[in-house]
């Protein structure tokens, strides 16, 4: 059971969205949350939808999917938007005991809880169509020209992807560990939260000791396959743009045009 | 392919000021001379040195003191070290410690790209060594999805997509099933037969170096004994004393001779035994 959980929350397609290149998406949802905070006015966050809706259109992602992410965000939208709510000053609408709720401040919270929305919606929609290896890769590729300021680059991503590949071997590893446990008495879901925390100590310490150990074997193996880092190594899958990728990024400067265009400067 | 000379290497434990405790020798005085397309064995108990001694093969681990030659370079000589890591291959014993890649044709690609191998290359190289092992159909797969045995021959693959002229095998079947064991061998034996390559066995199976063309046995950090699997495993009660079993079928037969049957040393297959029950009743 604990080898089929999906990292990230890839969901497997076959569409343009799927096939783009990463770079394209990573570039594509920085620039659409840029956007989302320089817009002033409505108009503005129905370009921000429509071009929204658009990606997921082309995503084939089904959208209760993409809607699943906001359960997580949705007690932070409620308090920012009540901050948002009672805390801005401006023309009095209602006010009842200490409380008073201006135009202002509506305004204020409705464009947040938009611009929260459409981020999540957003990065989301980048996640659900790129695998976490692809992203690595298209991270990487992108933070290339860091390296001149001496930013390790390639080992992050190398890190990164490490990572994700032993999170499954480690998951199943605690089960085996917990289980073992628990077959000579301990308890780890009864008692007071602070109980509980103090029963996965025992837990922890083994799963370390074997985490470095991995460590140390993979470190070998890799050494032991010609591995010294990321200068003259080539690439079996290597990232190169295809003409979707060119119109996309047309797409993108288009969308960013009128943004501002009708987002800041006409209205 | 490789020579070893009065290889020494020694473990030191330091405490925690870094003062030096005690000084542990796994290796001590190996000669060893292995030639080009042979498929060596070395088999030893927990402890013998016999997977120290394989690190020193692909320069993980550097001499004490002595040399180690692989295919005449020295291991100790820095301008060498990639050629031999990429010369001799090695499959170490856990399965899920030695994949990198995600996917399995990641993995057997991992090797190639450190080389600087051009991307069209790799994907050759990839496929061809995938098809070697026969697990050209789970290229697309995730390693965690893999049995044991299957995970340990897209190792195999890992290291054969790096063109080696030589494969060292760390107890590669010591977490597998018997199902799982049988796999890697056979993969081990086919590298041996068809690609030529040269392989090097280390292992404390005794029914896997049957079919070795030579069998050293290690014993703190010596090598005991050496020689076809035929002669070593005539030898029972040596091997007893150092703590290593015979294939059960060599210890049926030895027993039977102890008893007074008339049966000759170093019997090591079923087959094999059948035949000489045969004979000796003159059927």
């Amino acid at each position: 059971m604990l080898r089929d959980i999906t990292l990230g929350q890839y969901y497997r397609a076959d569409s343009v969205l799927h096939r783009l290149d990463p770079r394209v998406k990573l570039v594509a949802t920085f620039m659409f949350i840029i956007s989302l905070f320089i817009v002033k006015n409505f108009i503005g966050y129905i370009i921000a939808a429509l071009f929204l809706v658009t990606g997921i259109a082309l995503s084939k992602v089904p959208p209760k999917f993409i809607f699943r992410g906001m359960k997580a965000i949705f007690f932070l939208l409620f308090i920012t938007m009540l901050f948002n709510l009672f805390l801005t000053p401006g023309k009095e609408l209602v006010s009842f005991w200490k409380i008073t709720i201006t135009y202002e401040g509506i305004k204020m919270a409705v464009m947040m809880a938009i611009r929260l929305v459409f981020l999540i919606t957003g990065s989301s929609l980048m996640t659900l169509t790129t695998t976490p290896n692809n992203l690595t890769d298209g991270l990487e590729s992108l933070l290339r020209p860091l390296k001149a300021i001496r930013v390790p680059v390639h080992e992050i991503s190398m890190m990164m992807s490490i990572a994700l590949r032993f999170i499954p071997i480690l998951m199943e590893e605690t089960d085996k560990i917990m289980k073992a446990q628990m077959a000579r008495g301990a308890d780890f879901e009864s008692g007071s939260i602070i109980k509980r925390a103090k029963s996965l100590v025992p837990l922890l310490v083994p799963l370390f000791i074997s985490a470095f150990r991995r460590a140390n074997d993979l470190a070998m193996a890799m050494e032991a396959r010609c591995y010294r880092g990321g200068d003259g190594r080539t690439k079996m899958k290597p990232l190169i743009y295809a003409k979707t990728d060119y119109m996309a990024y047309a797409a993108i400067v288009l969308y960013l045009v009128l943004i501002v265009v009708f987002g800041r400067i006409l209205f | 392919m490789i020579r070893t000379e009065n290889l020494v290497f020694e473990y030191i434990r330091r405490d925690e000021e870094g003062n030096v405790e005690g000084i542990t020798r796994a290796v001590d005085g190996v000669n060893l001379d292995i030639k080009p397309g042979q498929f060596i064995a070395i088999l030893g108990h927990n402890g013998s040195g016999k997977s120290t001694l394989a690190k020193h093969f692909n320069a993980l681990l550097y001499p004490t003191e002595g040399e180690v030659f692989v295919d005449g370079m020295n291991t100790e000589d820095d301008d060498n070290l990639w050629n031999i890591r990429q010369e001799a291959g090695m499959v170490f014993q856990n399965p899920d410690n030695q994949i990198i890649g995600q996917v399995v044709e990641e993995d057997v690609g991992f090797g190639p790209e450190n080389m600087g191998v051009p991307t069209k290359e790799i994907w050759e190289r990839v496929e061809e060594s995938l098809n070697t092992v026969g697990m050209l159909q789970f290229r697309k797969s995730s390693p965690n999805h893999l049995s044991g045995g299957q995970k340990q021959r897209v190792s195999i693959a890992g290291v054969i997509a790096m063109h080696p002229k030589c494969i060292i095998f760390d107890e590669p079947t010591a977490m597998l099933d018997p199902n799982g064991r049988k796999e890697v061998i056979r993969a081990a034996r086919a590298l041996n037969d068809v690609e030529k390559i040269t392989i090097i066995l280390i292992t404390h199976y005794m029914e896997e170096v049957i079919y070795a063309d030579k069998v050293f046995v290690m014993d703190k950090g010596h090598i005991e004994m050496s020689g076809t699997p035929r002669e070593i495993f005539s030898q029972v009660d040596k091997l007893k004393e150092l703590r290593l079993g015979v294939p059960q079928v060599t210890l049926l037969a030895h027993e039977l001779k102890k008893s007074g049957l008339p049966i000759k040393d170093g019997i090591l297959t079923k087959e094999e035994f059948v035949q000489e029950l045969k004979r000796i009743k003159g059927i």
